[in-house]
């Protein structure tokens, strides 16, 4: 049976959303726990978010 | 993809870079340099303030503890001027006090010397003179006595015991 | 305290009202654009099925197409609106005005024929005929398009706006060195700009040089966003060839920009071992083109998607045509307008943060490993 490529690239958004919401907890966690360092953490979150973001982009158009 | 590459215009992105880069090289030269300039500036010059007037206090400090230095220095000095002079009187007694103790010392001496010497020749005076006299004496004794023997011995011996524990 | 207050309250009813006059309008044109094209084979699919509900969700996905799409003319409301002049590098340049298109589609200058396809200019016969490919495109000829289109036009007008907003703050600080008029607004942006995107990123040294491009481009985007968001029906920034723009100048800014070190840690990775070096290269040669891709998609794709949903949840409305769900929707409608609100905001920050990253990584000079 042939998996329709949207399927693929549904599973590569739907990791990329895991990913991306992992992200903003652990940032929460950091930020909650050292509130002094938020705009530092704030910054390597968007990084990171963004980074992950581009991938399910790339999933998104690829098709 | 085949979506991105059917949408993308190329009238649309000429446009977009042509007015885009003109848009920065106008606001770079008109907006953001002017702007930019004066809020560097505005904040040198809080700074630059800010720094005064730390400097300010910092000078008023410094002026306070020399003050203060300087009145410590003062009465330092004063102090140690009162106690130079307390010394030198006392030094100044104390020396005039052993000058006269030296010279009344020396001046007994010398009295003392003087009496010792004039003692001495007062003596020697008297021994002479008692020689003299007991030599006179003893012409008369002895023009007078010596006739007997026996008496001439018994006096001479007597005299020269006594010289001799004299 | 009042008069903000009377302020955020006009502004909540005009972003509450102003999308569903907006959308009406925008609709009672579809039927009519519909009408129009009835004979049109693509659009024939949508109206092959005859029945009213599949008819009406194939006009709000024709609308919500429609109001993405870049556009000829600029259209505000049924009837209001005017043409923009269509540039055509056709063997020589050719000026003329959208509404030659009126004469029945066709528009004819200098003995050369053109029709509107699908928001594309092809070369045609007096008749207009086009001819289709199997996949359904276009086999007519493409002259090159460099027409002022609805988009072009606001980019033109949004640059004249900036230009005369940015001197006009800049000219307060000849006064004065405290911020006058829109200054107080737009100044600690600006200073927000320099001190937590630029400096931290690029660092103290190098980022004066870079404030131009980073400034343009943080209010160009965040004020076309937001345009985006007025009922003027633009869709600037959610526009694949603007983001293509922006990125490709982030992209030659930064090769440009590249220092020693820079090109070092791209092509032979100091700190790993000789084998691993030639792999890491690989990998950040595509890293290099990944990045401004990913910045020009991200752009793209978050202003077309905030456009979709409100457009897609103002046309519930018209599906279940009843004010028991046009209520609702309403607020839902005014709730995600105000996400992209923060949204349009956002993606500003975000670009203008990943482009001074950028930035920053082909200029920084590393200690010796």
């Amino acid at each position: 049976m042939e998996i329709p490529e949207i399927v693929g690239a549904g599973l590569i958004v739907i990791g990329a959303g895991l990913g991306i919401g992992r992200i903003g907890g652990s940032a929460m966690d950091a930020i909650a726990r050292q509130p002094e360092a938020a705009a530092k953490i704030q910054t390597a979150m968007i990084i990171a978010a963004a980074l992950i973001e581009g991938i399910g982009f790339a999933a998104l158009f690829a098709k | 993809m085949d979506k991105l590459i059917n949408d993308f215009s190329v009238g649309l992105f000429f446009w977009q870079s042509l007015v885009f880069i003109l848009l920065i090289v106008l606001l770079r030269k008109f907006a953001w340099k002017p702007i930019l300039d004066a809020v560097n500036e505005r904040e040198e010059s809080i700074e630059g303030a800010l720094k005064a007037a730390e400097k300010a206090r910092e000078e008023m400090k410094s002026l306070q503890a020399n003050n203060e230095a300087v009145l410590k220095e003062a009465r330092e000095e004063r102090e140690r001027i009162l106690k130079e002079a307390r010394d030198m009187k006392n030094k100044m007694i104390a020396e005039a006090k052993d000058a006269a103790a030296a010279e009344a010392d020396k001046t007994i001496a010398s009295a003392k010397a003087a009496i010792e010497a004039e003692k001495t020749a007062a003596i020697a005076e008297l021994k002479n003179q008692a020689a003299s006299l007991s030599i006179d004496v003893a012409e008369k004794i002895l023009g007078q006595e010596l006739s007997a023997e026996n008496k001439q011995t018994a006096m001479i011996g007597k005299i020269i015991e006594d010289v001799k524990f004299n | 305290m009042r008069s903000n207050f009377t302020v955020l309250i006009a502004l909540a009813g005009f972003l509450f009202f102003t999308p569903l006059a907006y959308a009406q309008g925008e609709n009672h044109e579809e039927i009519q654009h519909e009408q129009a094209h009835h004979e049109d084979a693509h659009h024939a699919e949508v109206h092959d099925e005859a029945s009213g509900e599949k008819d009406i969700k194939g006009v709000i996905k024709e609308t919500i197409e429609h109001h993405l799409a870049d556009s000829y003319e600029f259209h505000i409301t049924e009837g209001v609106g005017f043409p923009l002049p269509v540039i055509l590098v056709d063997g020589g340049l050719k000026v003329f005005l959208s509404s030659e298109f009126h004469h029945g589609g066709v528009a004819a200058v200098d003995g050369a024929h053109y029709k509107v396809n699908h928001g594309k200019i092809y070369k045609t016969d007096a008749a207009g005929t086009i001819t289709y490919d199997d996949h359904h495109h276009p086999t007519n000829d493409k002259p090159l398009d460099l027409s002022i289109t609805k988009n072009v036009f606001m980019i033109l007008v949004m640059a004249v706006f900036m230009f005369f907003l940015f001197r006009g703050v800049a000219k307060t600080y000849q006064t004065s060195l405290a911020p006058k008029k829109a200054g107080r607004f737009l100044e600690p942006i600006i200073i927000y700009v320099r001190d937590e995107i630029a400096i931290p990123n690029i660092g103290e040294k190098h980022y004066k040089k870079y404030m131009s491009y980073l400034l343009t481009v943080f209010f160009f985007i965040w004020f076309l966003n937001l345009v985006g968001m007025t009922p003027l029906g633009v869709n600037v920034t959610g526009n694949i060839a603007i983001t293509f723009s922006l990125a490709l100048m982030t992209f030659i800014i930064t090769q440009v920009s590249g220092k020693k070190d820079y090109w070092m840690h791209i092509f032979w990775m100091p700190g790993v071992p000789v084998l691993i070096r030639p792999v890491l290269a690989i990998i950040e040669l595509i890293g290099l083109f990944v990045k401004p891709f990913s910045l020009m998609i991200r752009l793209y794709a978050n202003m077309l998607a905030g456009h979709v949903v409100i457009m897609s949840i103002l046309g519930l409305i018209f599906i279940f045509s009843s004010w028991v769900a046009a209520v609702p929707f309403s607020f839902l409608t005014l709730f995600l307008s105000v996400l992209e609100l923060l949204v349009a905001a956002l993606q500003a920050y975000i670009f203008t943060m990943l482009t001074s990253l950028y930035f920053g990584a082909a200029v920084e000079e590393h200690e010796h490993h």
